[in-house]
């Protein structure tokens, strides 16, 4: 044990001085530490030049992202983190499911990482799939605190993978995080130059008529919102990495043809939504947040900010493909290369065009500019692709979603919050803004959350003993964020019962894709399977639509719960408390 | 000096300078904001007319401390000056309501008001700042200004503006009278290098009405004037 301890330390103290060493070359990628239980880890700032410009970077061993963790299923782990940071420090190992004390979430699972101080995390892995880890303490996470973790199963790779890439996307900017956000308080467009233009107008006017485009325009007008909001903070600033690589030097990664290659995206970004696809190849969806689900083949997925996916690809014959990640608001990409070559080149495809968002995405589906109260859509209303349960299953059963009407809380009005949904429905089967035509206009399967069902049975088959709807507000232009109009600063924690079965309805009374992260506990996404419910540990609400899922509360301890975007998560948090 | 010494020395400043790094953070910092909405001259006069307006705010989210002021300068000489502070509340999604003082210190005699005002963006993005002022003497102004934001293309921004005031009663001494005084309206097209910092070009009319225009013409001054301007508008 002392000796392998001995011997992972020195390869980390090996980075620490490469990286100290190659000021200039930016940052070592890629890297990993290898299958162990054992592991010490250092953070502290890097110079790194990921655009040209040089700046720091907070580093875990010297590298952004950190190395790869590799764990074995069932096996107890050990984590020195050191932080040599002039601030206090955290890691929370996401989707990871551990004791609370374990967790790494200051003020609620322990006091932190001061400076110079090292704290042992140590826990049982009783899971296997593709994670991550990053810091949870101010913007770190943004300044670089983040890496992979990979959980090798115990009965060896259930997908007959011949080979396995790790793709960790990410957002870096040279700015400092605390002065974006300072900005997208005074101007929260700041960072969005997709803004619709006049030209945009007399275009619009010319193949509609002035008539149909003053109606189209008339409520974004009316609710002084902008139809291009897709992104925050945007390739204005940041610059989308895959693997720790720009974009303007590519992460490579090898392979052979015919084989079976499993690739583990994860998005490690601290503000953007990427869509995913790999031209020429299909994908074989296995996995979502690091559990296995039916396979499922598509051409492209929107991965939100902390969701994984695991897909396989076969490449079939000798040749590169480009792995594409764009941002959903079209402001600029992360790439790399699959290959059986490092001599093959790969063409780039060129980014999509910019989604415009559209009534759909205010929740006004079903009644644009109306004015319903309380709409009550039924489960079948929810899940037209799933009639054949609804013969046998009351609305409201386990796996097929909420069936309860939208109730916009007293604490939703005022001028803290700038929309509230009218008519919301399911999101469940909706690809998301700018991908839903992909499939007639240009032949891409686009995944949906509906098409993703756990590949076991359902582990906690009980109904929910009741249902708790959470809405998450804001108000954009005073760029304030938070649950059913209360800030995590002056939110009662949410308390949950130990042991008991929890339905969590989610409504986005936003114009903008949340991701919300439950730690601890599962959120199993009701995808209109109940038998073979999916578990996720992040699940990204589209804009102006619900989702649900269902909670087995069976972990005492104080978690957090949060959007997973950072500029948002300040005030769209909560304690969840099971007790 | 190593890198990680330097690197150390650069987050100990980000972190002075940035009050959000403590674990969990706080959402509602507090915050500063100005913002040079007009600094122009008038290119085609040989006075030079010149004018400053400038709004700051500090504060959170939903309550803020403004300090607002106006300067207009003609031949080296203030012309009009006034200077606001007021106390703002979020009332609404999009509006503030505010509260506080206003010193009008060009023309004299100085005129102090007590001021109650709505500012925020009304629907079709019009941005509006409307005051009611109340003086001493039974003195009452109103005062509201309309801006909007006409985007060419990202950067280049054509904005239009009104403003216009009305006042209650004469006031003989400031050159001033009762109903509409005065109207201005203005067409400037800026660039934005920055977000922060955009130069443009424009045009600046003002008219005086009623009787205040009589009481103008009464001092030999013009009611009626048209600028081509120059200026920046900037924030930080």
């Amino acid at each position: 044990m002392l000796d392998r301890r001995t011997f992972v330390t020195g390869i980390l103290s090996g980075y620490g001085l490469l990286a100290a060493g190659s000021a200039s070359a930016g940052t070592l990628s890629g890297t990993s530490l290898s299958p162990s239980s054992d592991f010490s880890l250092t953070l502290a700032p890097i110079p790194v030049n990921f655009t040209g410009r040089p700046a720091f970077a907070t580093a875990i061993n010297g590298t952004v992202p950190g190395p790869t963790l590799s764990w074995q299923e069932g096996e107890d782990v050990t984590l020195r983190v050191t932080n040599h940071l002039i601030e206090t420090s955290s890691i929370h190992w996401h989707g990871i499911i551990l004791p609370t004390t374990m967790d790494g979430v200051p003020g609620l699972s322990f006091p932190g990482i001061p400076p110079g101080e090292t704290f042992e995390y140590r826990f049982t892995v009783n899971q296997s799939g593709t994670y991550w880890y990053h810091s949870h303490s101010g913007y770190q996470e943004q300044t670089g605190l983040y890496g992979a973790i990979v959980v090798n199963p115990r009965e060896g790779d259930p997908d007959g993978a011949d080979r396995d890439h790790v793709i960790l996307l990410s957002d870096w900017t040279d700015e400092n995080p605390a002065a974006i956000y300072t900005r997208l308080k005074k101007m929260s467009h700041y960072y969005n130059f997709n803004e619709r233009t006049a030209p945009d107008l007399y275009r619009q006017i010319r193949s509609e008529g002035p008539l149909a485009t003053w109606q189209d325009r008339a409520m974004w007008n009316d609710m002084r919102m902008s139809d291009s909001d897709l992104a925050d903070v945007t390739g204005y600033t940041y610059t989308y990495l895959m693997n720790g690589v720009s974009p303007a030097s590519g992460w490579t990664g090898l392979c052979k043809a015919g084989e079976r290659v499993k690739l583990r995206f994860i998005n490690g970004s601290a503000m953007s939504i990427f869509d995913v696809r790999i031209p020429g190849l299909r994908m074989t969806v296995v996995a979502a947040d690091g559990q296995d689900v039916e396979p499922v083949t598509v051409d492209e997925f929107r991965i939100g900010t902390a969701e994984t996916y695991d897909v396989i690809v076969t490449p079939e014959s000798d040749s590169a493909y480009t792995l594409f990640a764009q941002s959903l608001d079209r402001s600029g990409f992360a790439r790399g290369t699959l290959t059986t070559s490092p001599e093959l080149v790969a063409a780039l495809p060129a980014m999509d065009p910019v989604p415009i968002l559209g009534h759909e995405d205010m929740g006004m589906a079903h009644s644009a500019g109306g004015h319903a109260h309380e709409p009550v859509i039924s489960a079948q209303q929810r899940h037209p692709h799933a009639h054949h349960h609804s013969a046998l299953a009351p609305a409201g059963t386990a796996g097929l979603g909420s069936a309860a009407g939208i109730v916009h809380a007293a604490t939703e009005y005022g001028p803290h919050v700038d929309m509230r949904t009218e008519n919301p429905v399911s999101g469940i089967d909706d690809p998301g803004v700018g991908l839903r035509e992909h499939g007639q206009r240009l032949g891409r399967e686009v995944l949906r959350y509906s098409q993703l069902i756990n590949r076991h049975p359902t582990a906690d088959p009980r109904q929910p003993g009741r249902e708790i709807q959470l809405h998450l507000t804001g108000n954009m232009n005073r760029y304030m964020w938070s649950f059913n109009g209360v800030k995590f600063a002056d939110a009662e924690p949410l308390e949950l019962q130990y042991g008991e079965r929890v339905r969590i309805h989610l409504v986005n009374d936003t114009m903008m894709a949340h991701p919300i992260h439950l730690h601890g506990l599962w959120s199993e996404l009701e995808t209109g399977e109940p038998s073979r419910i999916p578990r996720k540990h992040t699940v990204l609400v589209q804009p102006g639509k619900t989702v649900s899922y269902l909670v087995s509360a069976d972990a005492l301890g104080r978690w957090a719960y949060h959007c997973h975007l950072q500029y948002h998560m300040l005030g769209m948090m909560r304690e969840a408390r099971v007790s | 000096m190593k890198p990680a010494a330097i690197a150390n020395g650069y987050m100990a400043i980000l972190a002075t300078i940035s009050p959000n790094l403590m674990a969990m953070g706080n959402d509602d910092p507090l915050m500063a904001k100005v913002i040079i909405e007009r600094l122009e001259a008038g290119i085609d006069n040989r006075d030079i007319p010149q004018w400053l307006e400038v709004t700051g705010w500090a504060g959170y989210d939903l309550n803020k401390l403004w300090l607002k002021s106006s300067i207009e300068r003609t031949d080296s000489e203030t012309e009009s000056g006034d200077i606001e502070l007021l106390y703002g509340r979020a009332i609404a999604p999009y509006w503030d309501f505010q509260l506080g003082w206003k010193r009008d210190f060009q023309p004299t005699p100085t005129r102090d008001w007590l001021a109650i005002g709505f500012q925020g963006l009304a629907p079709y993005f019009f941005e509006v700042d409307s005051t009611l002022y109340l003086g001493s003497s039974n003195r009452s102004a109103l005062e509201i200004e309309v801006e909007y934001e006409l985007m060419l293309t990202q950067r280049w921004v054509l904005s239009p503006r009104t403003e216009i005031l009305l006042n209650g009663q004469n006031d003989n001494r400031t050159a001033t009278g009762s109903g509409l005084s005065s109207l201005e309206a203005g067409l400037r097209l800026r660039y934005e290098i920055r977000r922060e910092f955009a130069p443009y070009l424009g045009i600046h009319w003002e008219r005086a009405y009623g009787n205040t225009a009589d009481l103008r013409q009464e001092e030999g001054e013009k009611t009626s004037e048209v600028h081509i301007v120059v200026g920046i508008r900037a924030w930080f």
